[in-house]
């Protein structure tokens, strides 16, 4: 499991208000179009330009604030394919995790990556490949990172319990 | 070596002898809470395959985001949530004239100490006022523990937060806590346990201690705790004949962090925008000038807070320039408040009395703000574009101090009024 994409850097304390604004969390159901509205109040620019596997590259406590998961799911519809930060709010943490959508915690990296660069991840060797060097860092615990390859937390308790199919 | 509250309720209920910090654990929650966000959720749960949930009786609901429904949207929302409680037979569901479901639930008897509670809200962390261990999960882990009755949790370090000293006139557990957001951070106790303990928290009412808990999690927490006491006991006869226990960590327990504070020359505390951790002596912020006020939420909607307020303004006219918006935690609060004329003295001094709910707390409906426009909250949460308009600002504070802002328009230390 690797990806490689174009860095959007931020800074610490990216909250969930500025990732996915309240005033929509009961309006908007559609993930296409919360996708829409990723990042809306943080970089206007985001939604409009991001590409498929982009790379969000952050500081300290990325997601802090509210439970809504919709913060997950907006990036991930939008096509980031993974947020590296120095860490994560917990909650956050969780919800992308249960969205499918791989987290790296490596502060040495953050440091070191610029906006616009292309970066490689390797999740399995833990390894992330910058313009400045290669970064290694700690995989997920297993139990966790049974949920994120199954695609997230849904699709994993359909095959726990074993149901064959259900939409 | 003694075991910390977090340690021993998550071995309790993972079913383990003992466990570890940093260990992953799975537990059944004896509690599973959701608001507005349930319709939502039982599309995940449905998605997954399955009919009906797995311990009705474990689910509690009530409806406080959006009530009553501000639109078709919402409506339609709480129309789905209605019918899935009667299709799932779900019995604890509070429909939109109940209240905020941090004040609902404890005052509905649903916590207890040593109990866990789940919820698909942030600000769970509140119940740990009661000695319960609460926290805050997202929409799938909801579905998914309806379905299996599990979930998976990493057993957190703790930090004791000793407060010590005498309370100082005109400041309150609101004040207490915006202080410490301030000297930890917005993650300075990520992922942790967080204890508080010392004289002001034993002397402290519960509505002080929920205040506590609900607003640990503005420093990453993953729950709050107050160990119970005579106090929670006396709270709890009255709201519940449930038996239950009480765990409390053992006096020689590791704890990672034990962090002392002497509270008795504190001054009140303003969170100033765009972060909770920004926090200023009110001093650093008088002369601000406000163009609503709103004392509510689930932070501090409670009784004590509405008197508080109305002690101040009795006899007095807010100024011209505010609105003052009044949300009381839960029709209970609210029936109470208008019994004692609470109600009464605020209309009276120019307030506008909502309906018990989150209110324009996040945004949703009631109280928006306009751009350029400036709001000083009893809430939780001051982020960018938190109460519907990033070109906002709000600022949050005690009850105390909002009540006296709104009667001269601007933000005004309580203390100079008292002397």
């Amino acid at each position: 499991m690797s990806i490689q994409g174009k860095v959007w850097k931020y800074s610490d304390d990216v909250n969930t208000d500025v990732i996915f604004p309240g005033k929509y969390t009961y309006t908007i159901t559609d993930p296409k179009e919360m996708a829409f509205h990723a990042l809306e109040d943080l970089d206007s620019k985001f939604a409009k330009e991001v590409k498929k596997e982009d790379i969000i590259v952050a500081g300290r406590n990325f997601g802090c604030g509210s439970s809504r998961e919709q913060a997950a799911t907006c990036l991930k519809y939008a096509g980031v394919g993974a947020i590296v930060a120095k860490s994560f709010s917990r909650i956050f943490f969780r919800n992308a995790i249960n969205q499918g959508l791989p987290l790296v915690q490596c502060k040495e990296a953050v440091e070191n990556i610029s906006s616009g660069e292309l970066i490689e991840i390797d999740f399995e060797k833990g390894k992330l490949l910058c313009k400045k060097g290669i970064f290694n860092f700690p995989p997920l615990p297993e139990s966790v990172l049974g949920i994120l390859k199954d695609g997230g937390l849904i699709p994993y308790t359909r095959k726990i319990l074993k149901i064959k199919k259900g939409e | 070596m003694g075991k910390t509250f977090a340690e021993k309720i998550l071995a309790l209920k993972s079913g383990k002898e003992s466990v570890i910090t940093g260990e992953i654990v799975t537990v059944s929650p004896d509690i599973v809470m959701s608001h507005d966000n349930t319709a939502a959720i039982a599309k995940k749960f449905k998605q997954i395959g399955i009919d009906k949930v797995k311990h009705p009786e474990k689910i509690v609901i009530p409806l406080d985001h959006c009530i009553p429904a501000a639109t078709e949207k919402y409506a339609a929302n709480h129309k789905e949530i209605r019918e899935f409680v009667q299709e799932q037979k779900i019995e604890n569901f509070y429909d939109i004239n109940i209240g905020v479901c941090h004040q609902v639930l404890p005052e509905k008897g649903h916590i207890l100490p040593a109990t866990m509670i789940l919820g698909a809200d942030s600000h769970t962390t509140t119940y740990g006022a009661f000695g319960a261990f609460s926290t805050g999960i997202g929409r799938s882990e909801v579905a998914s523990i309806w379905a299996t009755d599990k979930i998976w949790l990493r057993v957190p370090e703790t930090i004791k937060i000793n407060i010590e000293g005498e309370i100082p006139p005109g400041i309150s557990s609101k004040d207490i806590i915006l202080h410490i957001i301030g000297d930890l951070g917005a993650d300075g106790a990520l992922y942790k346990a967080v204890e508080f303990s010392g004289k002001v928290i034993r002397e402290m009412d519960i509505g002080g201690r929920m205040t506590l808990c609900n607003m640990a999690v503005e420093m990453g927490a993953k729950i709050g705790y107050v160990e119970p006491d005579e106090k929670t006991i006396q709270w709890l006869v009255a709201r519940t004949n449930k038996k239950y226990e009480i765990i409390k960590s053992d006096t020689d327990a590791k704890f990672e962090k034990i962090s002392d504070y002497d509270i008795s020359k504190l001054e009140p505390q303003i969170a100033c925008p765009h972060t909770v951790d920004n926090v200023k002596p009110v001093s650093k912020v008088v002369g601000t000038k406000i163009n609503q006020a709103l004392i509510g939420t689930c932070t501090n909607g409670r009784l004590e807070d509405l008197k508080i307020a109305s002690k101040i303004l009795h006899g007095k006219k807010i100024s011209s320039g505010v609105r003052l918006l009044v949300f009381p935690a839960s029709m209970e609060v609210f029936a109470q408040a208008m019994e004692l004329g609470i109600l009464q003295e605020l209309v009276k001094s120019g307030a506008v009395i909502m309906n018990p709910g989150c209110g324009p707390c996040l945004g949703a409906h009631e109280g928006a703000l306009a751009p350029g426009e400036v709001c000083l909250s009893t809430a939780n949460r001051n982020f960018k574009g938190r109460m519907g308009c990033k070109e906002a600002e709000v600022y949050l504070a005690s009850p105390a101090i909002v009540a006296i802002s709104s009667l001269y328009g601007e933000i005004t230390d309580i203390r100079g009024s008292l002397k």
